[in-house]
């Protein structure tokens, strides 16, 4: 990953903004490292498209301090602000041609048409949309406006670029694939850059860190991989990547491993600080194992609903620890509606919940 | 360095130290001035009436234009700077506006300054182009002050056209209705008399209900209230029948109906009333008819209430109709069709499902009907015969027999308060509880068939009715052909000439015609008013729309009152107001002006607020994010996307100071007369020929105006599809 000579750091600190009697982001402080990829990712109403806002400037912060780079700019209004953004709608000008639309940043900070125009033209080559320039972009399809919209907010080389929710409007496939090309284009560019979604999996493809929100506040902040791996808690756990909470029950610590009790069933696993006593645990849905070979040591369930999905079933199951939601892969062999199986654990995919809210 | 405030320093300066102060008596632009400028006590500026002419009153205001200065001097980014900006504009506004209604045409104005500082020996004459050039300074000096606080994220260009906005209303609508309203409380000698107020308001003509008991006339208000609600009522059944017609059956000539909605928007209000005359008055078509077929002796049963009723109705049944096409049109056909899937028929749907659904648009129809009743003026002046109703009753007061301008001020007030109520009432209940389902989603459904009762119904409503309208209106076309009507039915040109004839004489064309004047007049006054009128219209739609303020209700209800004020009530209130220093514009040009205007604001405002509440505010944040200010990103993205609102708005604004004639009457002078007052007063004279003449010329040029208009704007292009339509639905009334 290059750091693009422009690229800027992201700072809050306690920021606030209330409209009315309403919080919509309360008290938060992170820090986005120039050059990387962070995404704020949290449930709608969470609150992480104010945060976006604050960055852009279109809202003003309530009380805390903002900070691009090293220069506060906390009363800094968005067009004074070294920042672009694209949004969910696009909102791209419907009056105005691809081109211009593209030139726009550069047209009313002075620069002159032609020298605007040519550099919009390498702009839109960067987007793979050469020739594009003359049509109005209601002719264009979807995916081809997310990509004018983000080579208009690219050509400013702006010190951070937003994104809010920019493949909410594209269907499943395109979707995909356009995540790549603005991860690809990041890199490639060494954008600071911050990305909202609802969307889990959407930010664990493109992110270099996650920013999990929920109720105005940050839940977690951390890589991808820690989230999934060590969620701080049971909202963690279950936005990313679902999560069954079950409680156990902690045998004994002895050193980074704590030995639990899950049901009947014992798993090591590291102690994050708990001591021995009652404990909640979030099971992954793949790491619960579903045999019908029922003499296998285990506990014993029953399978109350089967869904096929093509690649992988899943099943609810009721258990003693309670009902269990399952995926499994192997969709050779599926487990008929009232079957009773025996449950077991995988290795991975089991973590202790530290945090109880 | 601030560029802003460099700018409206100079101007301030500029109108301070250079321009004359106060207002010239022959038209600053008739530059008569230089003569004598700038020691000349007439057209000196400020300073100098200061240092040469002892005016010592205009000296604190030089003042606060020094402080500014240290702004401009030591860097604009420090804390103190906002302070400094906020302290000299807000004073030095508050100062300006005390010293000229301190200090008026016989000194101190007031008995307590008088007593406090002695007699002043001096007198001041209203303010002029150097006035008005340093209030704007104070003006946005203030706003510059509140922006660099940080008020609306910060945005000079927004705060500041919100002080604009402000200021003009309260100089413009606010100010004029205190005065009645303080007018109202004195008697005719400018004393204090409460209590004159209260027998002045109670009196027996206007509520009395003597025609309850005996054959004498009730009280006016009652007349006017009467009114109201019968025209309400009847436009609104109309309205619904036409615009039933229009969108739920298979009628043919729909986009007939569709003209129908522009017509009264060119017609001027009292030309219904005189085509009614010419059908069905003593001498009228239908009259002589019935007298030759029938020997029924003629009578003069049209005027009073059946023929302002018969008027009212031609003329306001369009603005009903434009109400509820869109709200019959904006019921989802799934609701319709929903109900059909629960088994009830055609009439249980219609009864159970769509009327219920279009009752807030019925009552928004019948509130609009009963308003602009209550405020129509031409009509009842024409027809009124012993039926007097209030707003003619307060034009008598002023120009009849017996001047009266306290009484003048009651009946104003008494309207007034009529139409604040039904305004209020509309916006309290209807304002925001709209059934209208149109979501944005695609809505396949097709509406369902009326019952075929109601068909019936609603044909045998409209279409006489749309006859009738359409024999009107060839009335007024042809009327101007004849040599008098109801007597000598031969052709003539006669009237066209004596109006519009163009000689040559000895300096070459020679616009010799009776009407040349008050036409050119009007062509230019309306051609002023209606950039300004969309100008500032849209400015405030923009504000209300896209921007979050504290007072924003108020600042929404302040852009749309003058809506509900009807105009024989601004017309007395702009005599009362502006008769004196310091705004003293009555007798020129500028007051018609401002009085178009500020009467019409809010017709661009409510094109401005639909047109702009359809565009995506992720636009207005693009271009931000992009580095454009606010006031770019006005001009180069929303400004486009608004050409259909821009053309409704300039047509309306110069459409209607064409039409205008409530309260024109009061405010027209020798030099400034309009067409609207002159053909009125054809009409007094019963020349109704030239009148008829006039007037049809009028629709013409107005509908000519409307193509040219729509042409020199041009409509916005979003896909090459689009076709986009330029329509008149933007706003009614």
């Amino acid at each position: 990953m290059t750091t693009g000579y422009k690229a800027a750091s992201v700072q809050f600190q306690g920021v606030t903004k209330a409209f009315g009697s309403v919080v919509a982001v309360r008290d938060i402080s992170f820090t986005i490292e120039a050059g990387s990829l962070v995404t704020l990712l949290g449930p709608s109403g969470c609150g992480k498209t104010t945060t976006l806002r604050l960055i852009a400037g279109l809202e003003m912060p309530t009380s805390g301090r903002i900070l691009i780079g090293d220069r506060d700019v906390t009363k800094l209004p968005a067009t004074d602000r070294d920042v672009s953004m694209v949004f969910q709608s696009y909102a791209l000008f419907p009056h105005m041609t691809v081109l211009e639309n593209v030139a726009y940043g550069l047209r009313v900070s002075g620069m002159a048409k032609p020298e605007a125009h040519a550099k919009a033209e390498d702009e839109l080559a960067l987007v793979r949309l050469e020739g594009f320039g003359e049509r109005l972009p209601s002719e264009l399809s979807g995916g081809q406006q997310q990509r004018v919209a983000v080579a208009r907010a690219l050509i400013l080389e702006p010190q951070v670029l937003l994104f809010d929710e920019p493949l909410s409007n594209l269907d499943a496939k395109l979707r995909r694939r356009m995540r790549e090309e603005i991860h690809d284009l990041q890199r490639k560019l060494g954008l600071t850059s911050v990305y909202v979604t609802h969307d889990q999996e959407e930010a664990l493809a493109v992110s270099d860190r996650i920013i999990v929100m929920n109720n105005a506040v940050v839940a977690q902040e951390g890589s991808p991989h820690e989230l999934y791996e060590s969620p701080v808690n049971v909202f963690v756990a279950d936005f990313i990547g679902d999560a069954n909470l079950v409680k156990a029950e902690i045998k004994s610590v002895n050193g980074e491993i704590a030995v639990v009790r899950i049901g009947s069933i014992e798993r090591r696993l590291p102690h994050r600080g708990l001591s021995p006593g009652e404990v909640d645990v979030a099971i992954r849905p793949v790491s619960i194992i579903l045999s019908n070979d029922t003499s296998v040591e285990g506990m014993e369930g029953s399978v109350l609903k089967s869904t096929y999905l093509g690649n992988h079933i899943e099943y609810t199951v009721d258990s003693p620890l309670g009902e269990l939601f399952v995926i499994d892969y192997r969709v050779d062999a599926p487990l008929p509606r009232g079957a009773t199986v025996s449950i077991d654990l995988a290795e991975r995919g089991i973590t202790l919940v530290v945090d109880e809210s | 360095m601030n560029k802003t405030v460099a700018l409206w320093l100079a101007v301030g300066w500029a109108g301070y130290a250079v321009l004359p102060w106060y207002a010239i008596d022959d038209g600053f632009f008739g530059f008569a001035w230089f003569d004598g400028f700038p020691t000349n006590i007439d057209s000196a500026p400020a300073i100098l009436q200061v240092m040469d002419h002892g005016r010592a009153w205009l000296l604190p205001i030089g003042l606060a234009l020094v402080a500014p200065l240290a702004v401009l001097w030591r860097g604009g980014a420090k804390p103190w700077a906002a302070t400094v900006l906020m302290t000299a504009g807000g004073l030095g506004l508050a100062y300006i506006v005390a010293q000229g209604f301190a200090i008026g045409l016989g000194g101190w104005e007031f008995g307590f300054i008088e007593s406090a500082f002695g007699e002043l020996g001096d007198r001041q004459f209203g303010m002029g182009y150097g006035a008005l050039l340093v209030i704007g300074a104070f003006l946005f000096f203030l706003t510059q002050g509140l922006a660099k606080r940080g008020v609306i994220n910060g945005d000079a260009f927004v705060v500041g056209s919100i002080g604009l906005v402000i200021a003009l209303i309260a100089a413009f609508i606010v100010f004029p209705v205190a005065s009645i309203l303080i007018s109202a409380f004195q008697d005719n000698d400018e004393n204090f008399a409460p209590a004159l107020f209260f027998i002045k308001l109670f009196s027996r003509d206007i509520w009395g209900t003597d025609c309850l008991t005996s054959t004498l006339t009730c009280g006016i208000a009652w007349n006017s209230l009467l009114m109201a609600t019968l025209v309400g009522a009847s436009t609104t059944v109309l309205g619904l029948a036409f615009a039933l017609i229009a969108t739920r059956t298979g009628f043919r000539a729909k986009k007939i109906l569709r003209v129908l909605t522009v017509l009264p928007i060119v017609t001027p209000p009292f030309v219904i009333g005189l085509a009614v005359i010419l059908l069905f008055g003593r001498a009228g078509s239908v009259n002589t008819f019935l007298e030759w077929a029938f020997a029924i002796e003629p009578t003069r049963w049209i005027y009073g209430l059946p023929g302002i009723w018969l008027a009212q109705m031609l003329a306001f049944t369009p603005i009903a109709f434009l109400v509820l096409i869109g709200v019959v049109e904006g019921i989802s056909p799934s609701m319709e069709e929903a109900a059909l899937t629960l088994r009830a028929d055609n009439w249980r749907t219609f009864t159970t499902v769509s009327l219920p659904l279009m009752r807030p648009g019925l009552a928004n129809a019948f509130l609009l009907g009963f308003i602009e009743s209550l405020a129509d003026f031409g009509n009842p002046l024409v027809l009124g015969g012993e039926f007097d109703v209030l707003s003619t009753s307060i034009f008598f007061a002023i120009v009849g027999a017996q001047v009266d301008q306290g009484r003048a001020a009651v009946l104003a007030f008494v309207l007034l308060a009529f139409t604040l109520s039904a305004f209020y009432a509309q916006r309290r209940w209807l304002g925001r509880k709209s059934y209208a389902t149109i979501t944005g989603k695609g809505d396949a459904g097709l509406h369902v068939r009326l019952p075929k009762r109601l068909t019936r119904t609603i044909y045998a409503t409209a279409l006489p009715w749309a006859a009738l309208t359409a024999v009107i209106y060839c009335m007024i076309m042809f009327g101007g052909f004849v040599e008098t009507w109801g007597f000598d039915h031969s052709f003539t040109l006669r009237h066209y000439t004596e109006a519009f004839s163009i000689t040559t004489g000895l300096h070459g064309l020679v616009w010799s015609g009776a009407a040349w004047n008050s036409f050119w007049t009007t062509l230019e006054i309306a051609a002023i008013s209606a950039p300004l009128t969309a100008g500032i219209g849209l400015l405030a739609a923009y504000i209300l729309v896209r921007q979050r303020f504290v007072g924003k209700d108020a600042f929404e209800f302040g852009t749309m009152l003058s809506f509900a004020i009807p105009g024989t009530v601004i017309g007395i209130g702009y005599i009362l107001a502006f008769n004196v220093p310091p705004i003293e514009i009555t007798g020129t040009g500028i007051i018609l002006v401002v009085c178009f205007v500020f009467r019409n604001m809010p017709v661009g405002v409510r094109a401005g607020i639909a047109a702009m509440s359809q565009i995506d505010k992720s636009l207005d944040e693009a271009s931000l994010t992009l580095g454009a200010t606010s006031f770019a990103t006005l001009r180069k993205v929303v400004m486009p996307l608004l050409r259909p609102a821009i053309v409704a708005a300039l047509v309306f604004g110069f459409v209607r100071a064409m039409t205008a004639i409530s309260a024109v009457i009061f405010l027209v002078s020798a030099n400034y007369d309009m067409a609207t007052s002159y053909i009125l007063g054809r009409v007094e004279n019963a020349d109704y020929g030239l009148a008829i003449a006039y007037s049809s010329v009028l629709i013409l040029v107005m509908l000519a105006a409307i193509i040219l208009i729509q042409g020199a704007v041009g409509t916005r292009r979003l896909s090459r599809r689009d076709t986009q339509q330029f329509g008149l639905e933007g706003g009614a009334a």
